[in-house]
């Protein structure tokens, strides 16, 4: 900083210059570029890898089915980066999905119309993630804690009221969700597309969007500043519960039925996609693309390694290793 | 030396009389009266827990005094929170919650206050608009940054603390209130710091300065006044007094 004498009139070089872009051979050097797009950096690793050793993951029939598969996994990971950008957690959040999926099924099997049903499921998420948001600021109980006790606390519930047994689901809406297409992708990619649009304008291009992540950085600094932060932490919450209801229909509108057992793996891939797509666990940081990509990433994971025949087994581990690997990229982050 | 003489109610910006403020058992001070004149650097010191702080978190909303009254602006204007300070024209520059770090300078600039388009029902926040601003507020009060889409955190201590009170000054505030603005930087620094608070007065903001510092509340205010032990014991122009009278009215020495 350089303040000119007092009696000097407005200096020519005061107040902010202008931004110059670093080159590109210096942003190719610089860690913290690698950090910042690591989940593209993967993606494009994993294609170009199962591209070679198994030509058909590049077939459009492939290429689609992943997108498809990783529909779910993109709407969860943009409700957990709400969540993780305030420094929270929601681990609860594929319960909801579970749960929301339950009540689906159960208020259809009950004479809802499809639609009701699935307001209502989305409604019930929506409600799961304000009452976290809840309990975590009016409590003063850490996200951690709450949302382990929602995670137990409805997964029970799901089990109770549909009795363990699953719910078949049968209807025309749902099916033509889950297999119908318009333009080149099925309609759950759309979904997700839609979601990201949404939740990038919200996180960049509102006011929220930068209240949240003054919340997330620092807390106390924010409300100083006038910001209400345990509003932002609720609504936060509330977007987390509300993608659980989207993802709950897109996944009873895949299996045709509603399943009262929780998808763990489905929790743990949201909290790495966003780990993946440069999202800061500390809060205050934050993207939609790079934990969409994220999502991405771990799907044609999975995708790639089913095509090679490796056992599903092994799956979990190569999940576990990258993410750490991920972490580790991202110390570099600056 | 002088007692607390009162002078007209117009002249003061912000002022009080017979304030108290308690927590539980602990006096926090005690039928405090005090006054900062518009369009002068107004300062308050004092030692370790005389109360400075407290009295002017109250002043400013963010504790309610058990008693006494509060003018601002020449009405009677006691706030219940900071929000409502703010909306009346006061300003807070923190000791250490001033910006948030990941943010970039133009957004902790415009934080909470951005500036929105509405298309339809949705209000979308104005960049541009946002960072153009930005530069011609820093440059107006001859900050320099390397860039307005910097993030805070690569930031030197001082560019924070000019950053923090341009914000508070940009605003149209009518009085910048700093807590300590100088206590973690360097000399450069806070001779950079200083500049900016008398370039602030030359503007025609009020501002209540709390410090540690007495010579540089010697260089940079009108008035001082003076907190021991939870009570306002004087108050001097800084143009009469001397540093030495100023320790011995700190201490209890005079």
């Amino acid at each position: 900083m350089s303040l000119p004498a007092d009696n000097a009139p407005a200096a020519p070089r005061a107040g902010a210059t202008e931004e110059s872009r670093p080159s590109l051979a210096a942003l190719l050097l610089d860690p913290s570029f690698w950090a910042d797009w690591a989940s593209v950096v993967g993606l494009v690793g994993l294609v170009i890898l199962f591209g070679i050793t198994q030509p058909v993951f590049l077939s459009v029939a492939n290429l689609q089915a992943l997108l498809l598969a990783a529909a779910i996994l993109v709407v969860l990971s943009i409700g957990q980066t709400f969540v993780v950008a305030t420094s929270g957690i929601d681990l609860s959040l594929a319960a909801a999905v579970m749960l929301g999926a339950v009540i689906l099924g159960l208020a259809n099997a009950a004479g809802w119309g499809v639609f009701a049903a699935c307001m209502l499921a989305v409604a019930a998420t929506s409600a799961i993630g304000l009452l976290n948001g809840v309990l975590i600021t009016a409590g003063r109980i850490p996200d951690f804690v709450v949302t382990l006790g929602t995670l137990s606390g409805i997964t029970g519930l799901g089990l109770i009221i549909s009795g363990g047994e699953p719910t078949m689901v049968g209807s025309t809406f749902l099916l033509k969700l889950a297999s119908g297409s318009f333009g080149p992708f099925g309609y759950p990619v759309w979904v997700a597309i839609a979601a990201v649009v949404v939740a990038h304008i919200a996180l960049y291009h509102t006011r929220f969007g930068v209240h949240l992540l003054a919340t997330g950085g620092q807390a106390e600094s924010a409300a100083a500043l006038g910001i209400r932060t345990d509003r932002v932490k609720i609504a936060a919450y509330t977007i987390s519960g509300f993608c659980a209801g989207i993802a709950a229909i897109l996944l009873v509108a895949r299996i045709g039925s509603a399943e009262p057992q929780i998808n763990t793996s489905l929790l743990l891939n949201s909290v790495a996609a966003v780990v993946l797509g440069g999202v800061s666990l500390f809060g205050g940081r934050a993207s939609i693309l790079g934990p969409a990509i994220g999502a991405l990433m771990l799907t044609a994971l999975v995708n790639g390694l089913t095509l090679l025949s490796v056992s599903a087994f092994y799956q979990p581990l190569a999940v576990g290793v990258i993410v750490v690997l991920a972490a580790l990229i991202m110390r570099y982050q600056k | 030396m002088s007692t607390v003489n009162h002078i007209a109610p117009s002249e003061a910006i912000l002022a009080c009389q017979g304030l108290s403020k308690h927590f539980g058992g602990i006096r926090a001070f005690t039928d405090v009266g005090f006054e900062a004149r518009r369009g002068e650097v107004t300062a308050v010191i004092g030692d370790n827990g005389a109360g400075k702080s407290t009295l002017i978190r109250c002043l400013i909303g963010v504790h309610v005094p058990d008693g006494g009254t509060i003018y601002f602006d020449g009405r009677q204007h006691p706030f219940s929170n900071p929000d409502e300070a703010r909306k009346a024209g006061i300003e807070t520059v923190h000791q250490n919650l001033a910006l948030i770090d990941e943010l970039t300078v133009a957004q902790n600039l415009f934080l909470n206050r951005e500036i929105v388009r509405r298309i339809g029902p949705f209000a979308l926040l104005d960049r541009k608009a946002m960072k153009a601003q930005a530069r011609a507020m820093l440059s107006r009060l001859s900050i320099n940054v390397p860039s307005v889409s910097q993030r805070v955190r690569r930031l030197s201590g001082g560019q924070r603390q000019a950053i923090s009170i341009c914000r508070a000054a940009g605003s149209g505030a009518k009085l910048v209130v700093m807590d300590e603005p100088t206590a973690a930087l360097g000399v450069q620094e806070t001779a950079n710091v200083e500049a900016l608070i008398r370039k602030l007065r030359e503007q025609g903001v009020s501002v209540i300065l709390i410090s540690h510092n007495f010579d540089q509340v010697r260089r940079l205010s009108d008035q001082i006044w003076v907190m021991r032990a939870g009570r306002m014991v004087a108050t001097v122009r800084a143009s009469e007094t001397s540093g030495n009278e100023l320790v011995a009215l700190v201490t209890g020495a005079a």
